[in-house]
């Protein structure tokens, strides 16, 4: 079976597509929220957090783990629309 | 039973299982000694991968960095996770694809080049020789405590049982006793931690724990500790502190050498699938996160007990400090280790814990007779393993902890040295100096790399840098600027050719190092660094472990740019980044 360059190059598009809008949301957290934003969010309490904190040490950790299970889904989804999935 | 009966017995307990499953699972082949076979379920490579990846660092360093730290540890935790974000994206499902046995295999596949094969032998065994170095030392310390033996014995004993199971079961050995080492360590890390938890603040998970208030006090756990903290002259726990960019910069670095660690990516190898290994990737992070987010609140509660043990009446009332002669029993024993040192600076027999070299406060403390902090060491790698005495939890808990902590070491340790031995066996001998040996040939070059890296990391073990999570961070600096670029732009770039990546790679590594060592000295030796580690001499106040990220960049832009000047890479080497581009073999379905 050869390659068919113009699904593939689809396939290609729409997985850069969805690695940025992941990697935008694993920017925010960690370097957006936890750190540079990180004196401003302190104002905030959120139970006995302090809400720039709870993001450096906690909240960031949750929404990793989150966007891999997301990319994941998508993934294989995106597989199988474009007929590239290995089953 | 006592204390120390229960080390020996729970200690001596894992060591069995270990070997036990080194018998159990010895490779027969090349495929199982490099990949255990290539067919190791995602969520059980998730686990293996999580013990493979959280070292003595993470285990024994990270919340005594965060108990002293507060808010600044943070890159730390952010970085080390974050990192398999970036692994699961961009890197882990292609390589997966690719579908060899080592990264410095693709690096010289894509970039058509022994040489760029070589650079990133060399890349990958100066990074793992430099994390191998902290999983010893936390191996050494932990024996030490918990066996009374002496640090060198230590790590003897640890290197013998890693010997046993790598050289006879490679990756498959390693891949099956990270399995149980990760059950040992989650469990190690998690018990002491709930029963402190609820301790406490009567919440048992630390997570939750963490964000609740202090059992009687009505304040919650983090305000209550920024108060004590800086009642004792201590900066706030939860502020950050030191340039913003410094601190962007180490988790930047951390996360791409998180992403870009050899060890941890060859485990990627070992799944049947492209989408098992995305997968495998999330199961790998939710593993990892468990300890990960259990540490603030270690950290946080072991500051608290600790600061609040020997500061235990109001700060400057005469009788507020803890006495001397009364000290608990984890005192006295973490003090025959030497980890832990008293002086009685002003002789009035009690123990006055602050922070002298904060003059404001250091003053207001001469006029209560302090004659400056009499802790005079209070070494951060204890906090874990003393935590459970400090609490005073029973025997059973504080020898599981020794456990963990020899777990963690042991499993790191086990995977860096069979990325170092199978990058000297297949990718040096068999790849460029001997092509003609037989598989069975390879197979005990690689037992024999294996027994060599084994020895030359207890050596340097007993001979370390720094303390542990800091020798650490220093390889994640040398991964970052050199493996990570190479394997994103291999991917994600048809343009990049031979001489752009050989190129970027040394560019990356070779400024990396150079930055490392006008802090630390010339390849660590004493005496030769050309300025003193110390922030007011740092570039922008940006740390030697912060610059990975920025090795990372001049390796990127040297790449592309030599690869601009420089002749396209040939017709089948876009053929090869096409077809690792998506997941079915042999390219899209009709």
């Amino acid at each position: 079976m050869s390659l068919d360059p113009d699904r593939a190059h689809g396939y290609w598009r729409a997985n850069l597509r969805l690695v940025s809008v992941l990697l935008s949301i694993w920017f925010a957290v960690s370097y957006g929220c936890g750190i540079l934003l990180v004196d401003l969010l302190n104002e905030i309490p959120l139970g006995g957090f302090k809400l720039g904190f709870f993001f450096a040490q906690q909240g960031a950790i949750y929404v990793f783990v989150a966007l891999i299970f997301y990319y994941v889904h998508r993934m294989n989804r995106l597989d199988r629309e474009f007929g590239v999935d290995e089953d | 039973m006592d204390t120390q009966t229960w080390i020996h017995l729970v200690v001596g307990g894992t060591f069995l299982l270990y070997i036990g499953i080194a018998i159990w699972s010895r490779a027969a082949s090349t495929n199982e000694f490099y990949v255990a076979g290539g067919h190791v379920h995602p969520v059980a490579n998730g686990m293996a991968t999580a013990a493979d990846w959280m070292s003595a660092a993470s285990f024994i360093s990270m919340a005594g960095l965060i108990a002293f730290l507060g808010y600044n540890a943070s890159p730390y935790l952010m970085g080390w996770t974050g990192g398999y974000v970036l692994l699961a994206l961009l890197l882990a499902p292609y390589l997966r694809k690719f579908g060899k046995y080592t990264v410095p295999e693709f690096i010289g596949e894509r970039y058509y080049s022994r040489t760029a094969r070589l650079v990133a032998v060399l890349c990958l065994i100066v990074a793992s020789i430099t994390y191998v170095i902290g999983q010893m030392k936390g191996v050494g310390v932990a024996f030490g405590r918990f066996l009374e033996v002496k640090f060198e014995t230590g790590v003897t004993i640890g290197m013998g049982i890693v010997f046993f199971y790598a050289v006879l079961g490679g990756m498959k050995g390693i891949t099956y006793t990270q399995i149980a080492q990760y059950c040992v360590l989650i469990f190690a890390y998690t018990v002491p931690a709930i029963f402190i938890s609820f301790q406490i603040t009567g919440n048992p998970l630390p997570q939750l724990g963490l964000g609740s208030e202090v059992l009687g006090s009505g304040m919650p756990v983090l305000e209550k500790l920024d108060r004590i903290v800086t009642d004792l002259g201590f900066a706030p726990y939860t502020e950050p502190s030191g340039p913003r960019l410094n601190t962007f910069l180490l988790t930047l670095s951390l996360m791409i050498g998180t992403a870009g660690l050899p060890h941890v990516i060859i485990r990627f190898f070992t799944v049947p699938k492209v989408s098992d290994a995305r997968r495998s990737a999330g199961w790998a992070l939710v593993f990892i996160a468990i300890l990960y987010t259990t540490a603030p609140a270690v950290g946080a509660m072991a500051r608290m007990n600790l600061t609040e043990t020997i500061q235990h009446g109001p700060v400057g009332h005469p009788e507020g400090n803890l006495v001397y002669e009364e000290r608990p029993q984890w005192f006295r024993n973490w003090e025959k280790t030497g980890l832990l040192q008293f002086e009685d600076k002003n002789h009035d027999g009690r123990v006055q814990y602050y922070n002298d070299a904060n003059p404001a406060f250091a003053e207001r403390a001469e006029a209560w007779g302090w004659r400056g902090n009499e802790m005079v060491t209070v070494d951060r790698d204890i906090m874990v393993l003393a935590n459970p005495e400090i609490a005073d939890l029973p025997g059973w808990v504080v020898a599981l902890v020794a456990a963990g902590g020899l777990a963690a070491a042991l499993s790191t340790a086990a995977g860096l040295l069979l990325a170092i031995s199978s990058a000297i066996s297949h990718d040096l001998l068999k790849g460029i100096f001997r092509p003609g040996i037989s598989e069975k040939q390879e197979l005990l070059a690689g037992r024999l790399a294996m027994a060599a890296a084994v020895l030359v990391a207890g050596y340097l073990g007993m001979n370390p840098p720094g303390f542990a999570a800091q020798v650490v961070a220093l390889a994640f600096g040398l991964a970052a600027s050199s493996i990570f670029p190479a394997l994103m732009m291999g991917i994600f770039s048809t343009r990049v050719n031979r001489s752009g990546a050989v190129a970027g790679m040394l560019a990356g590594l070779g400024s990396t190092l150079v930055y490392i060592f006008i802090y630390k000295g010339w390849f660590f030796a004493p005496g030769t660094a050309l300025f003193p580690n110390t922030a007011a001499y740092w570039l922008l106040g940006v740390q030697p472990e912060s610059f990975g990220a920025i090795g990372a960049l001049i390796n990127f832009a040297t790449a592309l740019l030599v690869s601009r000047l420089t002749a396209e890479p040939p017709a089948h080497i876009r053929d090869l980044v096409e077809s690792i581009r998506v997941p079915r073999a042999g390219g899209v379905r009709g």
